[in-house]
């Protein structure tokens, strides 16, 4: 078992692994940027470091200085959280060659299993549904046709040197077709200099379900069951829970299996996690895998009984999980709200700023992981997130009623935060029936609370 | 890189040395022992018109150990300067007065994560000691990481005040090393 460990990481996820090394007994090495200089998690790493300065890639995302951290603390393993280095094939590949465990997969399943095309191509070989597409950019107009017969109407036309939701165009019948692909590829070619696009079968209001895998160096493989995450705005979660609703058992059995198909077929160990979109008709496609613990995992913990983050430094020590998938029933339901520095009634901008007064929820069924504070200030460079509130109960019902009253009790000042936005979608009838869509919040609910 | 100490077994109580004489030899085995014993750097001993000075160095002498931080240590000004002794694992001395320092006083802090060496190797002098005269390209130090030993300029003029980090100290990003008289 490892004597010391650095996390290479901040704020509530550093707080989590330091946690979970303390219950090990394993020592642990923190590492903090200017702006995170004095925080009070810091303290109960055995030691600390400063990295930099307060911007990520002066500090968190400086290999050179995370190595040498691991070496003055005298580390033998490296936790990378998520975010920042934490999905990056170099970085792994650079801590094992500087002898210093890397607590998730090896660098080539990273490698792998990260890059979407990969995967994609592995999904397929793995008999795993993937999002039809045009396998390839549309050439000609007879391109275009074809692929979109065999796809199947509405189709989604994509720029192949696009992200982030930016040059994507829908056609909704082969008369719309030759004109909305023309527009994208002009369009594509404009704002990314390439003019390349392709199609994709468009999803009408697709629902995010993800699948929690946690593999051992022996072969073992497991999954936790799924979280829906489609509480989204603008591609970012906003909550997260354990059962999905409304899921069919018989979808939710196949994408578990999908999802230890692939992990398997990749020779990945650790923990990862397989992303679904789920139709309006249950049918499920791959999306992509995360290769690295997420935010969302204390879902899966609450509903499972597996500590995740303890099962993760156990697995990189070289041990067998200590439980088999028969092993693994789920309780209940689990719910995560996101508590976010940030304004709901101005666009959700970011509040950074000194919290004066913090009070937390407790009682039963309600868990909170945040390494902020009353006196804590939440520094500017980072992502927003201050605290995760989560509540495990017998059913979604009492988890909801049980949010609510948490969310209630959580009192922040100082800044401003989205606990009172969680509220509002808790008791939305959508949230409750379990209809909600990746776009609801942004198509259904923001107009509606503009208008009211 | 900073060899954990091994601690050697407490030598028996030896016989009285001759009356007080330090240049006694089983005395200064003692001493020596003693230093090895409480990774000590240096021990500085004086007596009625006699003085001894033994300075742990090369094989065999215990390196100090990197010290655990907090992170309220890693702002404290600084530990007692390298040649006052005995010299322990180190603890944080008093910060100097506020007013004692002036817009005349910089302090150079390390650029990097990495353990900080005073002399260019463990035979020689100091680059610089308190009262060096220094330009801005004046190493003043070395930052090892990962056995990549990097010579730190000043990129600061003036006169060395004070030494803040001890020969072979873990060291991070920020953490003051020389305070300079930018006048001098």
């Amino acid at each position: 078992m490892f004597s010391r460990v650095l996390i290479a990481n901040r704020g509530e996820i550093a707080l989590r692994v330091i946690r979970a090394c303390k219950e090990l007994g394993i020592e642990t090495v923190a590492i903090f940027s200017e702006a995170d200089r004095g925080s009070q998690y810091l303290d109960l790493a055995d030691q600390a470091f400063c990295v930099g300065s307060a911007k990520s890639m002066d500090s968190y995302l400086r290999i050179d200085r995370v190595i040498a951290a691991a070496e003055l603390g005298k580390a033998d393993a490296i936790h990378p959280g998520y975010g920042f280095l934490a999905e990056n094939a170099h970085f792994n590949e650079v801590c094992r060659s500087c002898n210093f465990e890397f607590i998730g997969p090896s660098p080539d399943a990273m490698e792998k299993l990260g890059d979407k095309n990969t995967a994609r191509e592995m999904a397929i070989a793995a008999k795993v549904p993937v999002v039809p597409g045009s396998d390839g950019l549309i050439e000609s107009e007879e391109d275009a046709i074809n692929a979109a017969r065999k796809i199947g109407f509405p189709v989604l036309i994509k720029a192949t040197a696009g992200g982030g939701g930016k040059g994507m165009r829908v056609a909704a019948d082969e008369a719309s077709l030759q004109a909305a692909v023309v527009q994208a590829q002009t369009e594509a070619k404009a704002a990314f200099g390439n003019p390349g696009v392709y199609l994709e079968k468009y999803i009408d209001r697709p629902r995010h379900v993800e699948v929690q895998i946690i593999a051992d160096q022996h072969g073992n493989v497991v999954h936790l069951h799924e979280r829906d995450c489609s509480v989204q705005r603008r591609h970012q979660k906003l909550i997260e829970e354990s059962p999905s609703p409304r899921l069919p058992e018989a979808t939710r059995k196949a994408m578990c299996d999908a999802a230890v198909r692939m992990v398997r077929q990749a020779n990945y160990y650790n923990a990862a996690t397989v992303e679904f979109i789920v139709d309006q008709q249950d049918n499920f496609y791959f999306i992509e895998v995360n290769a690295r613990i997420q935010v969302e995992h204390p879902v899966s913990e609450m509903v499972s009984g597996i500590d995740l983050i303890k099962t993760q430094i156990l697995v990189a020590a070289g041990e067998k999980l200590s439980f088999t998938q028969q092993d693994i029933k789920p309780r209940g339901a689990a719910i995560e709200c996101r508590i976010n520095a940030e304004d709901p009634d101005r666009n959700f901008q970011p509040c950074p700023g000194k919290i004066q007064t913090m009070y937390l929820p407790g009682g039963y069924g309600v868990r909170v992981d945040s390494h902020a504070h009353a006196g804590y200030s939440v520094p500017p460079h980072y992502d927003s997130m201050i605290a995760k509130l989560i509540v495990h109960r017998a059913t979604r019902e009492e988890a909801i009623e049980t949010m609510q009253r948490a969310l209630s009790e959580l009192r922040i000042t100082g800044i401003k935060t989205t606990a009172a936005f969680h509220k509002t979608v808790l008791a939305q009838q959508e949230f409750v029936d379990g209809t909600v869509d990746t776009k609801w919040v942004e198509r259904v609910l923001l107009p509606r609370l503009q208008s009211s | 890189m900073a060899e954990s100490s091994k601690k050697p077994e407490r030598a028996a109580p030896e016989s009285t040395s001759k009356g007080d004489d330090v240049f006694n030899i089983e005395r200064i085995s003692r001493l020596i022992e003693l230093m090895k014993e409480h990774n000590l750097g240096e021990i500085d001993l004086r007596q009625e018109g006699q003085r001894i000075r033994l300075c742990g160095v090369g094989h065999g002498m215990p390196f100090v150990q990197a010290p655990m931080f907090a992170p309220g240590m890693m702002q404290a000004a600084a530990p007692a300067p390298l040649t006052a002794a005995p010299a322990a694992a180190p603890s944080a001395a008093a910060a100097p007065a506020a007013d004692a320092d002036g817009p005349h006083i910089a302090i150079i802090r390390s650029p990097m994560v990495g353990t900080f060496y005073s002399k260019p190797n463990p035979t020689s002098k100091d680059f610089v000691e308190v009262g060096s005269n220094i330009q801005s390209d004046t190493v003043i130090c070395i930052i090892e990481a990962m056995k990549v030993f990097n010579e730190i300029p000043a990129e600061t003029r003036g006169k060395v005040v004070q030494v803040l980090a001890r020969n072979e100290e873990a060291v991070d990003v920020g953490k003051p090393l020389f305070k300079i008289d930018t006048r001098g």
